[in-house]
């Protein structure tokens, strides 16, 4: 009984459709909103921030948008390294391109940059499923950071291959460059995460979410009721690639500085990004955090606990993070495929029940 | 039959049977060396229920999967409303106000009953996507609007009490009625029913059969259905098309089609020469 829906009545289908359909959920929510935008700025040590709370936010987006493909239209891709390449990439040329475009817009064209290379990535998906569309997507990857490092005129021919952001403010403070004061970096990515959350609840529980997970889970029912597979699987291809680029350009310009692509963006953030959504929540926005929170915390921890407190050595250490992260991989798919979500979900339905367990 | 005066007439108990809804014309399909359907053609009229029926194998199913576009006939034309349809995907053909439900049962099996039939909504929603993305406003207005439509299928369905049930859990019986009601969510002209009342028990059919009936009645929606329970098919269906190793054996109204001596012969298994 601690998780109540007695006395919350839906009295109309608008409530019913809400985001949260529970009242506390809505309260969680907030207070999470409060939390994260009125008081983590003032707490947080800036060594928190930088190893929590900024690639938790970052990654959390690259798992939102992997997650509308994945999860929500059933599309797996091993692509997202490549695809948050292009959205660095992308705010790399912009931002040298032009240097007087404010920040903010940079990134959002980035994240639109990468939208319409997601589109022709996302072609072959019309043809080509499963295993085989996850072979593609590799494809890409090693494609585009290929490319990165082949092409001289994406990182303007620099001696070094490398990339890196020169200083852009938004509303006086320094946002990217040496100067950018960490709680300044972490408002920043806050707010592209609070607005990308919501976009992508309002996407899944309309019309166009609905023909996602028709595509998902049985498309040629899908076609029958007017459903365009090519033109559904495209808009997740850019959406989800939208998202992804626009993490891609915060990973590059706001929190690491500066970048070389295969480093940056090779295929293990390819498979962190897919982990994270299989750990958190196929299909689950709640889940996509939870992934993201959980593969960002778990190597911090375990760090802080075996490596600083007992003292093993550091590469045992990161050989531990890679045990635990595969057997929870392969727990998750053989048991629970929806994730951390779902546990989350089971414990609330219990919580609700609770003391009375039927 | 076929030659039956266009115009409309009235049924026994008071429904109007208007012109041809839809005209297949001399249709022939072959998979390979396979012949599926061989030079068949029939109509269905506005408002009717018309039954496909014949042995297993009779190439039924691939007659509803040449109507709705999943197959490609390699000879023959398909009228609908009059007009001849050139080359068309299902999509497409589902937006001209075809719906059916298949033999096996095609569900979203990862959504609840209500999101299946709201997904049959699709071709009724008209929002652009940047506007879903916002929701406040034409997104929001939309959803209420359709979502009451589908409420009360919901309730004609009497499905009320699994609205949010993952359909994955559902009996099959149920599952069945929901793919009924994902297919009357898109208002169809014509609905195409695949075995609708397959592996169900007496009482299951029963409720299965007024459905269809209340369905052709209350919104005068025309009907083609397969169904391979006879005393089904002779209660419901106004005509009857029998078909027999991909050949029309057989086109008329119950009593003429259980007269037709070649219909007795296919059903009783009399050897073919
Ligand atoms: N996609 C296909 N590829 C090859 N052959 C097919 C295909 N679809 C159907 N057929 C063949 O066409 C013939 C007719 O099949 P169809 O499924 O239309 O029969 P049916 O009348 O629906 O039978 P049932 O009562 O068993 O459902 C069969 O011989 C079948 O094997
Ligand atoms: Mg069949």
């Amino acid at each position: 009984m601690f998780y109540r829906e007695a006395g919350d009545y839906k009295t109309s289908y608008v409530d019913d459709s809400q985001t949260f359909p529970i009242a506390l959920d809505r309260r969680i929510y907030m207070a999470a909103a409060v939390l994260a935008f009125l008081v983590v700025p003032f707490v947080m040590t800036d060594y928190l921030v930088n190893a929590i709370m900024m690639p938790f936010l970052i990654f959390a987006i690259a798992a939102l948008g992997l997650n509308i493909l994945t999860g929500y239209c059933g599309q797996v891709s091993l692509g997202t390294g490549g695809f948050m390449a292009v959205g660095a990439y992308s705010t790399y040329k912009l931002m040298t391109a032009f240097p007087d475009l404010n920040i903010f817009f940079i990134v959002i064209l980035s994240g639109i940059i990468t939208a319409g290379v997601g589109v022709l990535f996302g072609l072959p998906s019309l043809r080509i499923k499963g295993f085989y569309l996850a072979v593609a997507t590799l494809a890409a990857q090693f494609f585009l950071v290929w490319m990165f490092n082949k092409v001289g005129w994406f990182y303007n021919y620099s001696a070094s291959g490398q990339i890196s952001a020169p200083e852009r403010t938004v509303l006086g403070q320094a946002v990217t460059g040496a100067n950018a004061a960490p709680w300044v970096s972490y408002l920043f990515c806050l707010v592209f995460v609070f607005a990308l959350a919501w976009l992508t609840r309002n996407l899944t529980r309309g019309r166009i979410g609905r023909s996602w997970m028709a595509i998902r889970d049985m498309d040629i029912a899908a076609e029958i009721i007017g459903v365009n597979p090519l033109r559904t699987k495209l808009s997740a291809f850019a959406i989800s690639s939208f998202y992804i680029g626009i993490s891609g350009s915060l990973f590059f310009a706001v929190y690491l500085g500066a970048a070389e692509v295969g480093e940056a963006f090779g295929i293990q953030k390819s498979f962190l990004v897919l982990f994270m959504i299989i750990i958190g929540g196929l299909g689950s926005i709640f889940g996509s955090f939870a992934g993201a929170a959980f593969m960002v915390l778990l190597p911090v921890i375990l760090k802080l606990f075996f490596a600083d407190f007992i003292g093993w050595p550091t590469d045992l250490v990161a050989h531990l993070n890679f045990i635990i992260v595969g057997g929870l991989i392969v727990f998750f798919l053989i048991v629970e495929p929806h994730g951390l979500a779902a546990l989350w979900r089971t414990i609330k339905e219990k919580l609700r029940l609770w003391p009375f367990p039927h | 039959m076929n030659d039956m005066s266009p115009d409309s007439y009235t049924t026994a108990d008071g429904r109007t049977i208007g012109g041809k809804i839809m005209e297949v014309k001399n249709i022939t399909l072959r998979f390979g060396g396979v012949v599926a359907i061989k030079d068949i053609s029939f109509d269905i009229r506005e408002g009717e229920i018309r039954a496909i029926i014949g042995p297993n194998g009779a190439g039924k199913s691939s007659m509803l999967n040449v109507i709705n576009g999943f197959y490609h006939p390699q000879e023959g034309e398909i009228l609908f409303r009059g007009e001849k349809r050139g080359p068309m995907k299902p999509y497409q053909i589902a937006q001209q106000g075809i719906a059916r439900t298949f033999q096996n049962i095609a569900l979203f099996k990862g959504m609840s009953t209500l999101d299946n039939i709201m997904t049959g909504r699709f071709t009724h929603m008209k929002a652009p996507v940047w506007k879903q993305a916002i929701w406040r406003g034409e997104a929001e207005r939309e959803e209420i609007e359709n979502r009451e439509v589908v409420e009360k299928i919901i309730d004609f369905l009497e499905i009320q009490a699994i609205r949010k049930t993952p359909v994955g859990r559902l009996p099959y019986g149920l599952q069945k009625r929901v793919e009924l009601g994902r297919a009357l969510a898109a208002e169809p002209k014509l609905l195409l029913l695949d075995e609708p009342m397959a592996g169900m028990n007496v009482e299951e059919k029963e409720d299965m059969s007024r459905f269809i009936l209340d369905v052709n009645d209350e919104f005068g929606t025309t009907i083609a259905l397969i169904e391979h329970d006879m005393g089904v098919v002779m209660d419901i269906s106004d005509r009857v098309v029998v078909l027999d190793y991909g050949k029309k054996i057989g086109d008329g109204t119950p009593d003429e089609v259980r007269a037709n001596p070649e219909v007795i012969d296919a059903y009783l298994g009399v050897s073919h020469d």
